[in-house]
Order: structure tokens, then C-alpha cells, then sequence
């Protein structure tokens, strides 16, 4: 699956409140939690933001809590993949078993605003602007099946069980 | 070859010796979830076909962290989970018995040994009795709701050890600033940390569940609190790691000559002595979360402010971790000395902590908090700047209106200690 969009970029440490705060958290309306996305960060995050565009972290991205509200947020938003020097455990989890994509290279140097070209399959990343590409850790094959299942409820729902 | 704790407990439920980085599928012994997460949760277990729960003994859910509701949508959301679990027979804590990782092992729901997923990054706190525990997102806990079991990385382990005995008016939170200071945000991502030493030994249940529960602010997947030394109502049986396993990394820390830390806004790794905060004004300060409001914390304020009155310009909330704290702390005076000293006391559950209501500060204030947090906008207002702080040094400040070293008041006041 291949996916194009402009590259939002913001820096290291991106905690799960400022992704969504706490106090937008309590809904089931996914709509909520998109008006809110990045707020605390970035106050004209949403407004600048055209679904399938690609948001661009540091290191650490999506450290803090174990809501899933935060990856539902970016889904919501229109944010089509994350890309990041590194995520948090909780986040990373939540984000393949709600199907929001996620890509982590170890040493980018993506600039915002670059357009950028994602090939999910083999985790290869173009830089359309800066004319590089890197490629992307491999994920665990359990989170492959589970991400091409489209989440984890649909996985199970089919598999019953879960195997590796 | 020789395992870890975690490699251990992780075996034990896999049904196969394990080793760090192996992937296994777990079976679990219980599971829990907040107001928080547990409606994503329901959500995710219709769509995932779900009739009945795995086993409704093991789920537990908590109303704690907008408790009682404070508008019409989160009182729904409650509903929600309150007829979930009349319907699948699970077991509810409803509004006022308190925090869900304080009931979890106030209620013995969680044992040395055991593996327990906890829709809440702080579900880590169970390391303080030797469990594995570790946060996971709602449509995860979902699918143990669903089968009982869920797939796992065997983490790596981090061993830090503890020497030398810390020095009165410092306490286990200090301990554990101090420790997230050092190795940082990320120090411990994906990795199990396994607590040790002579400095552990002498402590409470309550100061290892203040170590264990912000494991997770290292990033730490899972921080197993040593067992030696831990007193419980029940024997059981000591997890130790085997002489060869093998650690990603040791550190080893000499804790006699530790002073209160503190951190400032706004991440818990931007940790300080207090000597280079001293002074800053403070307006609320908030004694309570699955941190520090247990009854040992409450008692520690309670000697700083018995027969004072806090600053007239700080108002000081308090949320015991549960009812019991509560009424335990009510038994003993404590909570008479501490609302004669001017503090005010919340419902027992999260309290000011996530934001979502009580005690949301205003722009420019500072809050001395003995919480886990200090994130922006963590208590519901950007604006406002969090500083993290042990029992003492939040009862200290609050007194004084200004961050300030509670060892002065045991130099110059010892009486009132």
C-alpha cells in the first residue's frame, strides 16, 4: 500500500497529552478527540492538516499514558501514517491494533512540509523533496498480520485467537 | 541459561521457557480497566464478536479518573461500563472506593508472581509485590477480555541497585525521581527494570508501589520491586534472578547522601535537588494519584502540618488512593490535622491529576503535585506548570507557599516530627 502526504515534523518526547489531553479523552465520538488533536503542542496543527498527510516525530513518540485516544486522535484527524526515531511501547501497540500505520527510522532528517512517499509493505520511505529515501524497522509478523487485518478487532474477530 | 524475573514470570504464564526478545503468547491472570479506557474497551470487544468474558473473576474495572462524573457525557460513558459489567458479571468499583491501581493490591487482586495487563500505564505499581504488570491500550485489553491470553515481547532487563539507606526527610519518591532523572524519559522503552538492594529492603508496600509506579515514566514496560524485605498478610514465595541471567544493563547507585528532588515542568526526568528550587511560589498543591495518596504519604503531610496553617495563598487538595486509606487516615486524626491546617479533601480516586476535573489551575500557576506527571497541560490547564515532589515536600511547600527543603523543619522544629 503506498501513501503520499506532506510531512508535519515536530521534535523528541512527544507525550500522549499533548497528542490529545486528558480532559477530551472521555468520548466515543471520534470526531471529539480529532478537534483536539496536537492542541497542547500545536494550536493550528488541525487547521493546517489535509487527510493522508504524514506526521513526523522524534525520538520517544507517544510516551505517557496508555490511551488509545491518542492514535484514534491522528486516525480521526486524516493522519495516514506516523513516522518517528522511535516510539513508545504503549503507543506503538495501540496504534497497529487500531490500523493507524507507523514507521520508525532510527536517523531521519525529514524537514516539515518535505512530501514524502510511503511504501507500507517493505517500509521504504521517499523523500520526494529531498530526493532520499531510508528504510523503516521491521515490525514483529504478529503486528504485520494485525495491521493488514485492518486492527486488532477485526483480527480477532477472524482468528478467534491470537498466533505467531 | 539463567533467567531474569521477568523472563521467569513471563515463562511461567507462556507454558515455555522464555528469553528476552522471544515472542510468546501470555496467559493472564487478571486484568483491569478505568473511566478511562474500559468504554474503548467495550467498543472493542462488540467489534471484535464478543458475548462473554474469558473469565469474569479476572476483569476488573474502576470508576477513578472523572469520578464522581462531572457532566453528562462522562456520566454516560460510566453507565456504559457500570452495565457491562452487571451484564458480564465482571467486578465494578464504583465512584469514591479509589484508585484503580491502589485496589487492584489493597483488594488482593494481584500476587507475587503473577502476570496482570492493566488498561493504564501505571498498572506497573504491581511490581511492587514481584508481579509483572504492565499498561496496555483498550482494544488490547479487549482481547484478553476476549481469549485470556494476548502475545508479548520478553523484554530485556534493566537491574538498578540500591546502596546505603536514604536519610530521614528523604523518601521513595525522591528515590524514584532521582532514578527517572538519570536515565531519562526513554532510559528503560520496552525493557523490564528490576529494583534491588540494601536500600529497597527496609521499605513499606506503599514507598515500593511509589517505585514501581513510575517505571513506566523511564519508559519501562514493566519495574519489578525486589521482594525481599516486603511484609504481607500472606506468605508467599520469593522471585529472585538467577545468578547467570543476563541484563541489558546494571547500574548501582549509592542513595545515603540523596537529597529531596523535584521535578520541574514539564517532563519527570527534568529532575533537581530541591536546593535549586527552593523558593518558587506555588499556589495549589495537591497531595494524592496511585503515586503517593496512601496512608504512610497522608501521615507524612499530617507531621508537617499539625497545629499549622498552610499558606494563605496555596489551597492544598487531597484525594486518598481509596476509601480505605481515607477512613484509616480519619481513624488515626490524620485527616482532622490536615483539614484543621486548611487542606481540603476530594473523592478518593485520581484527583486533579489527568485534568479532567477537580482542581484544574489557573494560567501562570505553579503547583507542588505528588503525582507522576508533569507533562503540559497534564491537570487540565497549558498554561500552569507542574512540579513533581514526595509527601513531604508537598505538605512543606504548602505550608510555606513556596517550594521549600522539609529537612528545615526537622532541623529547626523537631518536635513536629
Amino acid at each position: 500500500m503506498h501513501l503520499n502526504g506532506i510531512a508535519h515534523v515536530y521534535g523528541d518526547d512527544i507525550d500522549t497529552d499533548r497528542i490529545i489531553p486528558g480532559k477530551y479523552t472521555k468520548t466515543l465520538n471520534l470526531n471529539d478527540l480529532a478537534n483536539h488533536v496536537l492542541e497542547d503542542l500545536d494550536p493550528d496543527f488541525r487547521s493546517r492538516l489535509t487527510a493522508g498527510d504524514i506526521l513526523v516525530g522524534g525520538s520517544n513518540f507517544g510516551c505517557g499514558s496508555s490511551r488509545e485516544q491518542a492514535p484514534l486522535a491522528l486516525k480521526a484527524a486524516g493522519v495516514s501514517v506516523v513516522i518517528a526515531k522511535s516510539f513508545a511501547r504503549i503507543f506503538y501497540r495501540n496504534a497497529i491494533n487500531i490500523g493507524l500505520p507507523l514507521i520508525e527510522i532510527p536517523h531521519h532528517k525529514i524537514k516539515n512540509q518535505d512530501e514524502i512517499s510511503v511504501d507500507l509493505e517493505s517500509g521504504r520511505v521517499i523523500n520526494v523533496t529531498a530526493n532520499n529515501e531510508y528504510f523503516g524497522t521491521k515490525m514483529p509478523e504478529v503486528m504485520i498480520h494485525i495491521l493488514n487485518a485492518g486492527g486488532l478487532a477485526s483480527y480477532l474477530k477472524t482468528n478467534k485467537n491470537y498466533s505467531i | 541459561m539463567g533467567q531474569t524475573i521477568a523472563e521467569k514470570i513471563i515463562s511461567e504464564h507462556s507454558g515455555k521457557s522464555v528469553l528476552a526478545g522471544e515472542l510468546t503468547i501470555v496467559t493472564v491472570d487478571g486484568v483491569m480497566a478505568s473511566d478511562t479506557t474500559a468504554p474503548l474497551a467495550i467498543k472493542a470487544f462488540e467489534d471484535m464478536g464478543g458475548e462473554r468474558v474469558w473469565d469474569p473473576s479476572k476483569v476488573t474495572f474502576v470508576i477513578d479518573h472523572a469520578s464522581p462524573a462531572p457532566n453528562e457525557k462522562i456520566a454516560n460513558l460510566h453507565k456504559i461500563m457500570r452495565e457491562f459489567a452487571y451484564e458480564k458479571g465482571i467486578r465494578l468499583y464504583d465512584v469514591g472506593e479509589g484508585i484503580c491501581h491502589q485496589l487492584m493490591i489493597e483488594k488482593g487482586h494481584v500476587k507475587p508472581g503473577n502476570l496482570i495487563l492493566g488498561a493504564d500505564s501505571h498498572t506497573c505499581t504491581y511490581g511492587a509485590l514481584g508481579a509483572f504488570s504492565t499498561g496496555v491500550g483498550s482494544t488490547d485489553l479487549a482481547g484478553v477480555m476476549l481469549t485470556g491470553k494476548t502475545w508479548m515481547k520478553v523484554p530485556e532487563s534493566i537491574k538498578i541497585e540500591l546502596t546505603g539507606n536514604i536519610k530521614h526527610g528523604v523518601s521513595a519518591k525522591d528515590l524514584i525521581l532521582f532514578l527517572v532523572g538519570k536515565l531519562g524519559i526513554a532510559g528503560a522503552n520496552y525493557k523490564s527494570i528490576e529494583f534491588c538492594g540494601e536500600g529497597i529492603a527496609p521499605l513499606s508496600l506503599d514507598s515500593r508501589m511509589t517505585i514501581a509506579n513510575m517505571a513506566i515514566e523511564m519508559g519501562a514496560k514493566a519495574g519489578l520491586v525486589s521482594t525481599y524485605g516486603l511484609k504481607l498478610d500472606y506468605s508467599f514465595e520469593h522471585l529472585e534472578p538467577d545468578h547467570d541471567a543476563s541484563y541489558e544493563k546494571v547500574f548501582q547507585f549509592d542513595v545515603s547522601q540523596l537529597e529531596p528532588q523535584v521535578s520541574i515542568p514539564h517532563s519527570p526526568d527534568d529532575v533537581r535537588n530541591i536546593s535549586e528550587v527552593e523558593g518558587v511560589p506555588v499556589q495549589q498543591a495537591f497531595l494524592g494519584s496511585c503515586t503517593n495518596g496512601r496512608l504512610e504519604d497522608l501521615q507524612e503531610a499530617a507531621k508537617f502540618l499539625k497545629g499549622k496553617t498552610i499558606h494563605p495563598r496555596v489551597r492544598m487538595l487531597i484525594a486518598p488512593a481509596s476509601k480505605e486509606v481515607y477512613l484509616k487516615a480519619l481513624r488515626d486524626g490524620t485527616v482532622e490535622t490536615l483539614t484543621l491546617a486548611g487542606a481540603s479533601f476530594l473523592t478518593s480516586g485520581c484527583g486533579p491529576c489527568v485534568g479532567t476535573h477537580l482542581g484544574v489551575p489557573g494560567n501562570e500557576e505553579n503547583i507542588i503535585s505528588s503525582s507522576n506527571r508533569n507533562f503540559r497541560g497534564r491537570m487540565g490547564n497549558r498554561h500552569s506548570n507542574i512540579y513533581l515532589a514526595s509527601p513531604a515536600v508537598v505538605a512543606y511547600s504548602a505550608l510555606q507557599g513556596k517550594i521549600a527543603d522539609p529537612r528545615y523543619a526537622m532541623e529547626v522544629e523537631p518536635e513536629c516530627i
